[in-house]
């Protein structure tokens, strides 16, 4: 079945910047596709060079298995990540300008609802809270009924309250069966929303999978963390393999009973210990030697 | 091309003026200022500087040693000679307020002529009288009247004031807001709907056109209700000639919109082409007398030509016919900068 988007070998550089690196990869059609990297990976690039915000310097998109022709935008919902809006217009208001630039459009009141604007739809945009702006963006993304919904960090700068609700609400797009590609940096988001992922990181893509494979691919067992101050001796005179961070010390183990006989006959000091499932942030961790949010 | 896409930008643009009050209420309030400011406080003019019209003579400013006038005159301060050919010349000038006074050069008797509705050509005549004191020389004076309708300073003026404030309100109502959404991203998001740039700038200018003249007509008549002007000709051929003018100031405003994110280098922009049309399209003063170079300039920009048949039709009574030049002038540099301006424009650049 033909990939509802596919992207080939795709470049985008500035001068002798190199944001994009010859990446490609396809999403088939009601899947959710998430790109996962620090900022400053290319995610954002990647996004506005398909949508078509940028061009590209090379590489092919083929929306459909097609080049992108004029009806790609009509066809396409985006929310970016920084964004302004026409000025003294209400969110209603906002709504109905966007839905009349397009062929088709959602029922309005349908759309308010789903995204949770009932309360505020009267109110000025620019008078909204963190929350409600997001919800309020994403209902501008999907106001023209999009097949393909691009969410560039959708949930950034939400408390973790907001941005349990707005997963919800992006879950209820994902299940009418409409296709989403999403960037972000937030390992919860990606495997909370995502099918599929890519692990973006100066510019290429460097892992590619479900964040299952990915995980089972890039990492072992359980991550047992503990502060530093536990250990009395040295860390190279453990008989474990060990990253130290932040002042925390990271052991990933594929058997965690031995991993703890061991540090007891160390004499580590286990009181404050966490123990890990590993999740896409190893995944990350492992493959760069850095966290997501460094 | 959707002329739905275009009516919808065309109504937000409109939402957006009339709900930013304090904008909205200084586009009414400013204009009336002017008016009552300049043309009843001060009568309108700078208060040192005198033009005085010539004749005959070479056209344009002339060396006043070579004028046969009394020396006590010429050596007079603050006195600008202007020259003309003959008398018709220099009295239409008067009429219009371009210069304050007409004297007949030559041996006495002198002749002069004022606009009675101009206080500055009754200074003027004060500064002449007495420098022919001395006996014979004022017996030998002879004082004219212009023999036509009298144009009152505030009828010339008023065209002026509306259409500068027309200019402003094209310029930055266009070229500051278009690059304020460029540099907070809301033409990007516009970008990425299939909205058209032909349809977004369309929009623009339309919304603008249809403000601008909503202001004028609220202003003119708001105005009148105080001043009660002397239109000669039809206010409807005025108002076609607001129209035109409109097109052409908002279609320079798309030009100036058509790159750029920077506020700051857009008001500089804005304040280099706007400041020397306000000055040099005779808004406030006449150019009678200024260099030649300084005259071609005015003629580049289309307040000029809005503003001279603008008071053809209102203080000579002219017909459309009349006026066709300006009107081509107005409608060739409309093509023009919407050409530029479409050619040029930059969704996010």
């Amino acid at each position: 079945m033909t990939p509802i988007l596919a992207v080939n070998n795709l470049t985008k550089a500035y001068g002798p910047l190199v944001a994009v690196d010859g990446i490609s990869f396809a999403i088939p059609a009601g899947s959710c596709f998430g790109l996962l990297g620090p900022n400053g990976a290319g995610k954002t690039t990647t996004l506005e060079v398909i949508e078509n915000i940028l061009p590209p310097t090379s590489g092919d998109i083929l929306y459909k298995g097609q080049p992108r022709s004029r009806a790609f935008q009509n066809e396409v919902g985006i929310q970016f990540q920084h964004t302004s809006l026409l000025a003294m217009l209400t969110v209603w208001e906002t709504l109905q300008v966007f839905q009349a630039l397009y062929t088709d459009g959602e029922d309005l009141d349908a759309l308010a609802e789903k995204c949770q604007l009932q309360e505020f739809k009267h109110q000025r945009h620019e008078n909204l809270s963190g929350g409600q702006r997001q919800r309020f963006l994403l209902a501008l993304a999907l106001v023209n009924r999009p097949q393909l919904l691009f969410l560039d960090e959708p949930s950034t700068g939400l408390d973790p309250q907001a941005r349990r609700n707005l997963w919800e609400i992006v879950h209820a797009v994902k299940a009418s069966g409409k296709t989403i590609i999403l960037t972000t940096h937030y390992m919860e988001e990606a495997q909370h929303l995502c099918d599929e992922v890519a692990i973006m990181d100066h510019g290429r893509i460097i892992a590619q999978g479900t964040p299952e494979a990915l995980i089972h691919a890039h990492c072992e067992g359980v991550t047992v963390v503990l502060p530093r101050h536990s250990f009395r001796q040295p860390l190279e005179t453990l008989p474990l393999s060990v990253q130290e961070m932040n002042g925390a010390v990271h052991i990933q183990t594929s058997n965690i009973d031995d991993c703890l006989k061991q540090l007891l006959s160390c004499q580590v000091d286990l009181s404050d210990m966490s123990v890990y499932s590993p999740n896409l942030e190893h995944v990350f961790l492992n493959l760069t030697g850095r966290h997501l949010r460094e | 091309m959707r002329f739905r896409r275009i009516w919808v930008m065309f109504k937000a643009r409109n939402w957006e003026f009339f709900r930013d009050r304090a904008s909205f209420g200084w586009n009414f309030l400013f204009p009336f200022l002017l008016v009552a400011g300049f043309g009843i406080l001060f009568g309108g003019r700078e208060p040192t500087a005198y033009k005085i019209g010539v004749f005959p003579a070479p056209t344009g400013a002339v060396a006043v040693a070579s004028l046969d006038l009394p020396e006590a005159f010429k050596e007079t301060r603050f006195l600008q000679f202007v020259g003309f050919a003959s008398q018709d010349d220099a009295l239409e000038k008067l009429r219009h307020h371009k210069i304050d006074i007409v004297i007949r050069t030559g041996p006495p008797p002198y002749a002069y002529w004022i606009n009675d509705a101009a206080p500055n050509g009754h200074l003027a005549e004060k500064i002449f009288q007495a420098s022919l004191t001395g006996g014979a020389d004022t017996a030998l004076l002879r004082k004219g009247r212009i023999t036509t309708a009298e144009i009152r300073y505030i009828d010339w003026l008023f065209p002026g004031i509306l259409a500068m404030n027309m200019m402003f309100s094209a310029l930055w109502g266009v070229g500051y807001i278009v690059v304020r959404y460029r540099k907070n991203g809301a033409l990007r998001r516009l970008k990425a709907t299939p909205l058209t740039a032909f349809e977004y700038l369309s929009a623009q200018m339309l919304s603008r056109i249809f403000l601008l003249m909503f202001t004028l007509v609220v202003v003119w008549f708001g105005c009148d209700l105080v001043f009660h002007f002397h239109v000669e000709g039809s206010l409807g051929h005025i108002f076609l000639l607001f129209f035109l003018g409109s097109l052409s100031l908002t279609a320079m405003g798309l030009v100036l919109a058509a790159r750029g994110t920077s506020e700051e280098f857009t008001t500089g922009t804005l304040n280099f082409i706007s400041w020397p049309m306000m000055f040099l399209s005779e808004v406030w003063f006449s150019l009678e007398g200024a260099p030649g170079w300084v005259k071609q300039v005015a003629q580049a920009f289309p307040l000029t030509h809005l503003l001279q048949g603008i008071r053809r039709i209102m203080n000579d009574g002219a017909g459309l016919v009349d006026v066709w030049p300006q009107i081509a002038v107005l409608l060739l540099m409309t093509g023009i900068f919407l050409s530029v301006g479409a050619y040029l424009f930059s969704w996010d650049q």
